[in-house]
Formats: structure tokens, C-alpha cells, sequence
């Protein structure tokens, strides 16, 4: 009973903090979507963050590490590269943002590629990946409130009572609610990750390194990366797309407009990898759960850190482990739905449909969407059975692909027309939906591949054709007179 | 451009040094070998990146340079 109060308590503190948040200012739509454009480093560094300690690293991370082993350590390694690549990516994209005003990252295609059909597009490849992102939160979300409640609140329960938080206070004070909300999360989820990654291993084990050896010596090969499957290829391709993805997010490339001044990107590229390092307390969660609490298959294994924490602690600590994950849900969820309700007003709406609408209206008809968005990603979360780092991976084969149109858009001189990003794009969204849908990989693509290769990323596949794609169409549509132009640099 | 060199040390180390380094003993700082391998060049990039905020004239002049636009 007492984890549920804690549970409780913390979640009607963030649904005051959220709704607080918009006390003093007009929320337009500049306000509601990207803050005015005011926040100092800290609260950006806090809003990029946030996607760092989602449910995705609190129970994905550990239950990866629980189930897999080694392949877990790839979460530490793809946003070190891409904060490494956000130094020069990022000021550009928000000098470009601020000059143009832009609220949404579909606005930004739009505008560089003087093409709305493009915006259109990059906006349903956005609410296309950020489903699964959502749907992965709210099953995080359902997992935490019932194994903390001891069973007392089901998890379809706990999915409504979640979704119903975050919408009431998404509609009321859009970003803000989720930046202040954001301290509240992060200062949680450090203490007691770092808490439970250090007792965990110490209470069950004696030290870390004795954990180590007797994973070592009951499943030899656990710790590191095996020959097939999950190889050391897959671990490369794998780091190298998500590092591409990371600032695809619609999201988080959202996020970026929230700055006041470019400097905040350059300086946090060299604080968040440190940052990340709490994850390595997570994994250690996960590993301390392989041998207390063996035998969870299948998308059980996110449950491990949970029935390792059941079996260690009080119930009231319990509770302070779960009032953690909720607000871990909780508050990327809310990003999640405040940008995809952007992306379907501002970008879907008034860049495909009404374009005389004004601000005000679509203002409105954002606040409308966020219910519609959450009820739909309800729907899912009740029906599938995905683990939670699956359905990551899946969003990440999306939003990847606007990885190459983006990157392209930023050079002084850009040679990709708007057909070819436009059919770049399409091509591979399309082959990450039929690889998922037939659950293709490359061994059996090409099966006569040598083997290293048939481990790589199958959403390689769908980059690799999206650049081609890209290229082709491109050359094929040049204006004219850069034609004539690459013809004499050619000779 | 040698500012972009050095950001590249990161990546060679994590994406190209892991197959040299994929075994679990000698445990390092109690972790597997190739997990501590990784958190060496963790913490590396945030140096690296710290050396390349320091070095980079964009940070330097950025101050000024802002005011320049503004007025």
C-alpha cells in the first residue's frame, strides 16, 4: 500500500508541476511548441537528456542486459557519437530555425527544400515513428505502476490513468509542462539508478566484479559479443544508425528551436556524454537480476529490474523505484505528444491542407490532436507484445531516414532537389515497413554474404536505397544551369 | 578542420576498436573488458569535445559576433 501512495503522490506532482508551468505567459503556438525560443542551457541540456533516461534505458536497458547481454552496451555508445556530431549539426539548424521562426522539424524541410509536399511527408514519417516511441512508454508505464502496486492496479489501469495525466497537462502548458517536469525526472531517476547500480551488485554479489565472474561462469560469452546474431557487426551498424537517428527525432530536433543562443549545443555535446555514464548503473541492474531472477523469456524480460527490486527492498522503497519509472514515462511521453500534435496541426493541416490557416487555429486544433494522438497509442499499447527495445529500434529505422535530406539541406551549395529528398524519403520508409513487416534480415537477403556481414542492421538497407534514391532522382531533376555547371567541374 | 579530426577519435575507437577488444577478462574497474573499453572512449569524447570547445574560434568570437548581428 505505501509504494501505491508514493506512486500516487509523485504522479499528481507532476501533473501540478505541468499545468503550473504555463503561469506568466501567453501560450501561442510559438510558447506552446518551442518555449519562445528562451531556454538557457540548462533546461535544453535537460529536454535533450530526456531522451537519454526514458522507460526505454530505466527497463528497456535493463531487461536488454538481463536478456541479451553484451548488445546492451550499444545504448552507451550511439549518443556519445551523436552529441559528438550535434557540435556542428545543431547550431546550423537553429540559426536556420530562428531566422525562419520554424516550430516543427517537417517546417524545416519545408522551408530549405521551398517544398510543403516535403513538409507534409516528414511530418507522417514523424508521427509514423513517434507511435511506437509513445506505445513503448505507456507499456513501461503500465509494467512499473503494476509490479510497484503488488498487483493492486492492473496494468490496462495504469495505462488510462497515465495517458489521461500527461494529456491533461500537455494540452494545458505544451513544452514548458514537460521541462519543468524534466528536473523533477532527472533528479530522480539519478539517485536511484546510481543508488541501485552500486547495492544491487554489492547486496547480491559481494562487488561488482564478483557479479561479473559468476555471470561469466554460469553463461559463458554473455558479456560479450557473441559470433552470430547480435555480433560485433550488428553492434557497429547498429551504433552507427541510431547515432544518425539520435537528432532525427522530431522531438528532439524540436527541442533544439527551445534554445536561446547556438553556444548551448557546443557546450552540452561536451557535458551529455558524462551524462550518459549513469546508464552503466542501469545495465548493471539489469546484470545483477540475470542470476536472482532467472527465467523471464520473451517481452518479460523489461520486468527484471522490477523483480529484482521486489525481492531486495521494503515496499515503500518500492514505491520510490516506481514513482521514478512513472515519471520516466511520464515525461518523454508528454514531449512525444506535444510534438506530435504540432506535427499533425502545424504541419499535416496547415502545410498540406489549409494554408491560410493562422496561428491561433492551429494552436487550437494542436491542443485537439493530443487527446486523438494519446487514445491512439492506447490502442496499441493494449494490443502488442513488442519488447521495448524492439520497438525503439523500429522508430529509429524511420526517423533515420531523413538522416541524408537533412545533412544535405545544410551545406552552402546543396545539389539535392526536393524530388529526390522527397522520393529518397518514401523509399526508405518503405523498405523499413516491409523488412518489419516480414521481419526480413540481410542473412536471408543475401543469403550467400560472407558472415559478417548478414548480422549488419537491416536498417542500413533502407538508408543505403534512400541515398541512392536520393542521388538518382536528384541528377535527374537538377535545374538546368547547375547541370551545365557540374558538366564543366566534370571535365 | 583538424578540430573535426580529433572528433573523430571516438568513433574509430568505439565503432572500429571493438572487435579487437570483445572479451570479457581482465575485468577492468570490475567490468567486462569490452564494456570498459567503451566507457574509456565515453569519457574520452567528453574531453575530446571539452578540448574542441575550448580551441574552436566559433566559441571564442561568438559573444561578439552575436552582438554584431544584433545591432
Amino acid at each position: 500500500m505505501s509504494a501505491l501512495i508514493i506512486i500516487a503522490a509523485i504522479t499528481l506532482v507532476a501533473l501540478f508541476l505541468g499545468t503550473r508551468a504555463r503561469h506568466g505567459h501567453d501560450m501561442n503556438l510559438e510558447q506552446w511548441a518551442v518555449g519562445g525560443r528562451s531556454f538557457g542551457t540548462a533546461f535544453v541540456f535537460l529536454l535533450m537528456a530526456g531522451e537519454i533516461y526514458t522507460t526505454f534505458t530505466f527497463l528497456g536497458g535493463s531487461g536488454f542486459a538481463y536478456g541479451k547481454g553484451a548488445p546492451v552496451y550499444y545504448i552507451l555508445a550511439y549518443g556519445t557519437l551523436a552529441y559528438i556530431i550535434s557540435y556542428w549539426m545543431l547550431p546550423p539548424v537553429w540559426r536556420f530555425a530562428k531566422q525562419h521562426r520554424l516550430v516543427s522539424q517537417p517546417h524545416f524541410f519545408a522551408r530549405k527544400y521551398q517544398s510543403p509536399a516535403l513538409g507534409v511527408l516528414v511530418a507522417c514519417v514523424g508521427v509514423l515513428a513517434l507511435v511506437p516511441y509513445l506505445v513503448l512508454q505507456l507499456k513501461g508505464l503500465g509494467i512499473i505502476v503494476t509490479t510497484a502496486s503488488y498487483g493492486a492496479i492492473s496494468s490496462t489501469a495504469a495505462i488510462w490513468i497515465g495517458a489521461a495525466v500527461v494529456t491533461s497537462y500537455v494540452i494545458v502548458s505544451g513544452v514548458r509542462g514537460c521541462a519543468w517536469n524534466s528536473v523533477v525526472k532527472d533528479t530522480m531517476i539519478l539517485a536511484i539508478a546510481v543508488y541501485l547500480g552500486v547495492y544491487l551488485p554489492i547486496h547480491h554479489y559481494g562487488s561488482l566484479s564478483e557479479m561479473f565472474r559468476a555471470i561469466d561462469a554460469a553463461k559463458p560469452g554473455f558479456l560479450t559479443f557473441p559470433a552470430r546474431g547480435q555480433s560485433v557487426t550488428w553492434f557497429q551498424s547498429t551504433v552507427l544508425l541510431t547515432a544518425l537517428g539520435f537528432f532525427m527525432w522530431p522531438h528532439t530536433f524540436m527541442s533544439v528551436y527551445t534554445a536561446r543562443e547556438e553556444r548551448i549545443f557546443r557546450r552540452n555535446a561536451m557535458i551529455l556524454p558524462l551524462y550518459q555514464l549513469i546508464l552503466l548503473f542501469v545495465f548493471f541492474c539489469g546484470f545483477a537480476a540475470v542470476l536472482k531472477v532467472p527465467g523471464l523469456k520473451g517481452s518479460d524480460i523489461d520486468l527484471s529490474l522490477f523483480r529484482l527490486a521486489l525481492q531486495t527492498f521494503d515496499p515503500w522503497f518500492v514505491g520510490v523505484i516506481g514513482a521514478a519509472g512513472v515519471l520516466t514515462a511520464l515525461v518523454p511521453g508528454s514531449m512525444i505528444l506535444t510534438t506530435a500534435s504540432t506535427l499533425l496541426a502545424n504541419d499535416v493541416y496547415r502545410g498540406g491542407l489549409a494554408k491560410s490557416a493562422d496561428d491561433a487555429q492551429v494552436a487550437k486544433l494542436a491542443r485537439f490532436f493530443v487527446p486523438v494522438v494519446a487514445l491512439v497509442a492506447v490502442g496499441f499499447t493494449l494490443r502488442g507484445g513488442e519488447t521495448i527495445v524492439a520497438l525503439l529500434l523500429m522508430g529509429y529505422n524511420f526517423v533515420t531516414q531523413l538522416f541524408p535530406a537533412m545533412v544535405c539541406s545544410l551545406s552552402a551549395r546543396n545539389r539535392v532537389t526536393k524530388q529526390g529528398a522527397f522520393c529518397g524519403i518514401v523509399a526508405g520508409v518503405l523498405v523499413v515497413i516491409v523488412t518489419t513487416l516480414t521481419h526480413l534480415s540481410v542473412a536471408q537477403l543475401i543469403p550467400f554474404a560472407p558472415d559478417a556481414l548478414k548480422d549488419v542492421n537491416i536498417g542500413f538497407l533502407a538508408l543505403f536505397v534512400n541515398v541512392i534514391v536520393l542521388a538518382v532522382v536528384s541528377m535527374a531533376t537538377q535545374p538546368r544551369t547547375q547541370v551545365d555547371h557540374e558538366h564543366a567541374r566534370a571535365h | 578542420m583538424s578540430l573535426r579530426l580529433l572528433a573523430a577519435l571516438p568513433f574509430i575507437g568505439i565503432l572500429l576498436g571493438v572487435p579487437f577488444v570483445n572479451r570479457t577478462e581482465p575485468l577492468v574497474l570490475g567490468m567486462p573488458l569490452v564494456l570498459a573499453w567503451i566507457v574509456m572512449w565515453v569519457v574520452l569524447a567528453a574531453a575530446i569535445m571539452g578540448l574542441v570547445y575550448r580551441l574552436d574560434p566559433a566559441n571564442r568570437l561568438s559573444g561578439e559576433a552575436d552582438a554584431e548581428v544584433r545591432s
